[in-house]
C-alpha cells in the first residue's frame, strides 16, 4: 500500500510519535522486471520496500534459458562457436576465441605467433566494445543520454572491424580452430590505426563529460559497495573484483595467447562501488588500447594459423581444386572428426570476468559435457546483498555497473 | 607449489582410502573423493595456511549413465589465487539418491551453481537455503540435461522425421 | 516532410479522406515497444544511437510503456518461462497495435530448436512484420519497421473492428 492510500484512509491509526515515522511497519512490494528498461535484459527482482529504501530483494533469472550446454552435447565441437557468440554478445570475439583455445588445449593444437597477436587484438577490441556499452549506458541511467551517443560511433568503429575479419557486425564466429579465419586485409589494419587515433579523443570527452561530473559521482559512489571478502565469497571475477581491490585479471595471473608479451597495468579499485566499477573499466579501455598499439607495432609475420588440416576449414578455393581440402571440409563440416579424451579447463578474461569453459570429451564427436563458467551468473547473486538499504534509484545503477547479461548469464 | 604437495597435505589429513581416481589435466590436478568427505575437504582446503583454495571457481554436475552406482557427479574448480593452483575435485553418487552435502555455507557462491546442478540433473544438496529450479521454469517435471532427454522442442509439428534422416 | 496523400486541393483547403489522414499521422510517429531480451537488443541499440538513427522515422520515443505504444517490438529469443509476459505486454497495448519480429528467434527460434525456446513468438501473439537475421542489421530493422509504418499509413480505421481481425484475435486466445 503506498502511502497516498494510507493517508486517505481514515480507518488507519497514524501514531506519528512511535521511532522511525508512521509507516515503519508497512512495506510495500515493487516488481522490477523482468520487461524493466533499467535492468538491461531480462531479469527480476521482486523488492520489498520501506518508502523509498530496499527491505529485501528477490530475483529470478532464466527467463531466456536457451539450453547452451545441452545443446552443445548434440553439436560438433566447431558449430559450438556460434553458441558461444550468443552467450555474451557484447564482446563475442572473446568467447569465440575463448572457446578455440579450449579446444586447441585438448587437441594439442600449437597456434602461430601471429595467429595468436591477432587474437590479442580482436579480443582487446572486444573489451573495448563491452566496456563502451557498459559505462556508456550507467552514465544513460544516471541521465546522461549525450555520452552514450558521443561514444558509441566508436563502438560502431569496432563493427566495422569485427566486418573486415569475419563479415558478422554482433555474433561473429571469428576464428577457427588454430587460428584465424583471414589475415588482416589493409583496410583492418587502416581501420584499427584510425581507432587507435580517435578513441583517445572520444573517450576523453565521455570521461570529461561523466568522470567528475558532481551529479554523476553523488549517483554512483559508496552505492553499491561490496567488500573484497565478499565479493571473493561470490565468486567475482574480472573489473566488478578488481574495484573491491582484488588483482585476480586471468591475463595476468595466466597468461593465454601471449598476453606475457604486452606490458599493459591492472587497475583495481578502493571501495567497490559504482564509481569504482565505472573507474576500473575506464581504466581498462586505456589498458586495452595500450595493448593493441603493441601488438600491432609487433606483429610478427607469419602464417596466421596453425598447420592442423584434420580441425581448420580449408580455404574455399582449395575445396574446389584439391582433393584433400575437399575431403577435410566433408569432414569438418560433417561433424565427423573424433576429438581425443580428456578433460579440459581454460579460463579468459571476458569482458564482465572470468569466462572458463569445461569440456569433457569421450572422443567422440560432440562434447560429452560443456560446462561455461559464466561470470554474470555467479556475481549476480550478490545483488540483493549490495541493494539492502539503499533506495530504487541505487539499485539501478548498482545494476547496471555490474554488466550482467542475461543471455550469458542464463546461457 | 607443486601438485604432489597438494595430494601429500590431503592425503595425510583424510588418509589415503580418501583420495583417488589422482590424475592430471593440462596442468590441472584432479582427485575424487567420497561425498561424505566434500565438505570438510573443502573446509580444510579452504582454511590451510599454505593451500589456501578460496575461491570457488565452478561447479558441474555430470551424467553418466552407464556407471552404475555412481550415474551423478559434482565437480568442485577451486582455485588457489595466492599461488595460482587450480583444482578439482569429483564426487559421484547413485541415481536414485542423488544426495550431496551443500557447501553454501563455505562459499557464498555455491547457492546458484548448486541451484543449477539440482535444476539440470536433480542433485539434491541437503542443506542448501532454497534449493528450487533456476534457469527451468517451476513446473517442469523432469531434469532436462540428464543424458535421457532430449534436446529438441517436443511440441513442434513442422520437424518431419524422415526430412531428418532419423 | 511526408508527402500529402491524393485528396482534393483548392485555395485555402485540402480534401482527403480520413483514413488515410489518420494513417498519414499514425505512421509517422510510432512509438515503439523495445521488447529486448538478447543479442538482437544489442543492434536495436545501434538502431537507436547516432549511427542510424531511428529518430527519423519518428520513433526515437521509446515507449516502456505497454498503454502508450504503438509497435511492439520483439528482439530476441523468447524462452518458454517468458512466453507469458510477451503476451502479457501484447495485452495491456492499446489498439491499433502491431508487432515487429526482429530476428530469426523472435520469428521461428532460430537456433535454439529446443525444449526451453518458444518456436516463433506467433506461437503466442500476431506478428505483423518478421525480419529475419542472426542479427539483423540495422538496416534491416530500419527497413522492418518502415514496413510497418507503410502498413499504418494504410490501414483502414475499421479493419480492429472486423470480424475478420477479431477471428484473427481470437485464434490466439485473446478477446
Amino acid at each position: 500500500m503506498s502511502e497516498i492510500a494510507l493517508v486517505n484512509n481514515p480507518n488507519v491509526g497514524l501514531d506519528k510519535t512511535q521511532k522511525g515515522g508512521p509507516y515503519v511497519n508497512d512495506l510495500s512490494t515493487l516488481n522490477l522486471g523482468p520487461t524493466h528498461p533499467a535492468t538491461h535484459g531480462i531479469f527480476q527482482n521482486i523488492l520489498t520496500m520501506d518508502g523509498e529504501t530496499i527491505v529485501d530483494a528477490e530475483q529470478t533469472v532464466g527467463y531466456i534459458h536457451r539450453a547452451f550446454e545441452k545443446i552443445a552435447e548434440r553439436r560438433p565441437f566447431y558449430q559450438i562457436t556460434t553458441l558461444t557468440d550468443r552467450m555474451n554478445y557484447c564482446s563475442s570475439p572473446i568467447n569465440n576465441m575463448g572457446w578455440h583455445m579450449t579446444v586447441e588445449k585438448l587437441l594439442g593444437i600449437e597456434v602461430p605467433k601471429r595467429a595468436q597477436y591477432m587474437r590479442v587484438i580482436m579480443m582487446e577490441l572486444a573489451r573495448l566494445a563491452d566496456h563502451i556499452v557498459c559505462n556508456s549506458i550507467l552514465a544513460v541511467d544516471t541521465g546522461a543520454l549525450t555520452g552514450f551517443l558521443y561514444v558509441y560511433q566508436w563502438r560502431e568503429h569496432i563493427y566495422e572491424i569485427y566486418e573486415e575479419m569475419c563479415g558478422a557486425r554482433l555474433t561473429t564466429n571469428m576464428g577457427r580452430f588454430g587460428g584465424m579465419e583471414r589475415d588482416f586485409s589493409k583496410v583492418a589494419i587502416e581501420k584499427i590505426k584510425v581507432l587507435l587515433e580517435g578513441l583517445p579523443k572520444g573517450l576523453k570527452e565521455f570521461e570529461g563529460m561523466v568522470m567528475r561530473n558532481r551529479i554523476f559521482m553523488d549517483r554512483t559512489q559508496n552505492v553499491g559497495a561490496i567488500s573484497a571478502e565478499r565479493a571473493l565469497n561470490y565468486g567475482f571475477t574480472g573489473p566488478n573484483l578488481r574495484a573491491a581491490g582484488v588483482d585476480y585479471d586471468v591475463r595476468s595471473l595466466n597468461p593465454y595467447s601471449s598476453y606475457e608479451d604486452f606490458e599493459f597495468d591492472v587497475p583495481v579499485g578502493t571501495k567497490g562501488d559504482t564509481y569504482d566499477r565505472f573507474l576500473v573499466r575506464e581504466e581498462e579501455m586505456w589498458q586495452s588500447l595500450r595493448i593493441i598499439q603493441q601488438a600491432l607495432d609487433n606483429l610478427p609475420e607469419g602464417p596466421y594459423h596453425a598447420d592442423a588440416p584434420h580441425y581448420y576449414l580449408p580455404k574455399k578455393q582449395d575445396v574446389y581444386h584439391n582433393m584433400e581440402a575437399l575431403i577435410y571440409h566433408f569432414k569438418i563440416v560433417m561433424g565427423e572428426i573424433d576429438a581425443p579424451v580428456g578433460e579440459v579447463y581454460h579460463s579468459v578474461e571476458g569482458g564482465n570476468g572470468e569466462l572458463g569453459f569445461y569440456l569433457v570429451s569421450d572422443g567422440g564427436r560432440t562434447p560429452y559435457r560443456l560446462k561455461f563458467r559464466r561470470p554474470g551468473y555467479i556475481y549476480y547473486q550478490a545483488f540483493p546483498e549490495m541493494i539492502k538499504g539503499s533506495s530504487l534509484s541505487d539499485a539501478i545503477v548498482t545494476m547496471s555497473s555490474m554488466n550482467v547479461i542475461a543471455g550469458e548469464l542464463d546461457t | 607449489m607443486e601438485n604432489q604437495q597438494i595430494i601429500d597435505a590431503l592425503q595425510k589429513q583424510f588418509g589415503e582410502e580418501a583420495i583417488y581416481g589422482i590424475g592430471e589435466s593440462h596442468g590441472i590436478l584432479q582427485v575424487t573423493t567420497s561425498v561424505d568427505n566434500i565438505v570438510p575437504m573443502l573446509h580444510f582446503l579452504y582454511a590451510d595456511p599454505v593451500l589456501k583454495f578460496q575461491f570457488l571457481t565452478d561447479l558441474a554436475g555430470i551424467h553418466f549413465p552407464d556407471a552404475v552406482g555412481q550415474e551423478l557427479g559434482v565437480i568442485y574448480h577451486v582455485h588457489s589465487l595466492e599461488n595460482n593452483v587450480r583444482l578439482w575435485i569429483k564426487a559421484y553418487a547413485p541415481i536414485d539418491r542423488p544426495n550431496f552435502p551443500t557447501i553454501t555455507g563455505l562459499y557464498a557462491a555455491a547457492n546458484w551453481m548448486e541451484r543449477e546442478a539440482f535444476d539440470f540433473y536433480g542433485i539434491i544438496f541437503e542443506g542448501h537455503p532454497n534449493l528450487t529450479r533456476i534457469l527451468n521454469v517451476d513446473d517442469m517435471d523432469y531434469h532436462p540435461m540428464r543424458k535421457e532427454y532430449p534436446l529438441e522442442d517436443a511440441t513442434r509439428h513442422d520437424k518431419i522425421d524422415e526430412l531428418f534422416g532419423r | 516532410m511526408v508527402e500529402s496523400p491524393p485528396g482534393l486541393e483548392g485555395q485555402g483547403f485540402f480534401a482527403t479522406s480520413l483514413d488515410s489522414l489518420v494513417g498519414l499521422a499514425r505512421a509517422n510517429s510510432l512509438w515503439p515497444l523495445p521488447f529486448a531480451t538478447s543479442c538482437c537488443g544489442i543492434e536495436f541499440m545501434s538502431t537507436m544511437a547516432s549511427h542510424y538513427d531511428i529518430g527519423r522515422f519518428g520513433a526515437e520515443r521509446l515507449s516502456f510503456s505497454a498503454r502508450q505504444a504503438d509497435v511492439l517490438m520483439v528482439m530476441g529469443t523468447i524462452a518458454k518461462k517468458m512466453a507469458p509476459v510477451v503476451k502479457q505486454v501484447y495485452l495491456q497495448m492499446a489498439e491499433p497495435r502491431w508487432v515487429l519480429s526482429v530476428g530469426a528467434c523472435a520469428c521461428s527460434g532460430g537456433i535454439f530448436d529446443t525444449y526451453s525456446v518458444l518456436q516463433g513468438i506467433d506461437r503466442i501473439i500476431p506478428v505483423d512484420v518478421y525480419v529475419p537475421g542472426c542479427p539483423p542489421r540495422p538496416e534491416q530493422i530500419l527497413d522492418g519497421f518502415m514496413q510497418i509504418q507503410e502498413l499504418a499509413k494504410n490501414e483502414s480505421t475499421r479493419r480492429r473492428n472486423t470480424p475478420e481481425y477479431k477471428a484473427l484475435l481470437a485464434s490466439y486466445g485473446i478477446e
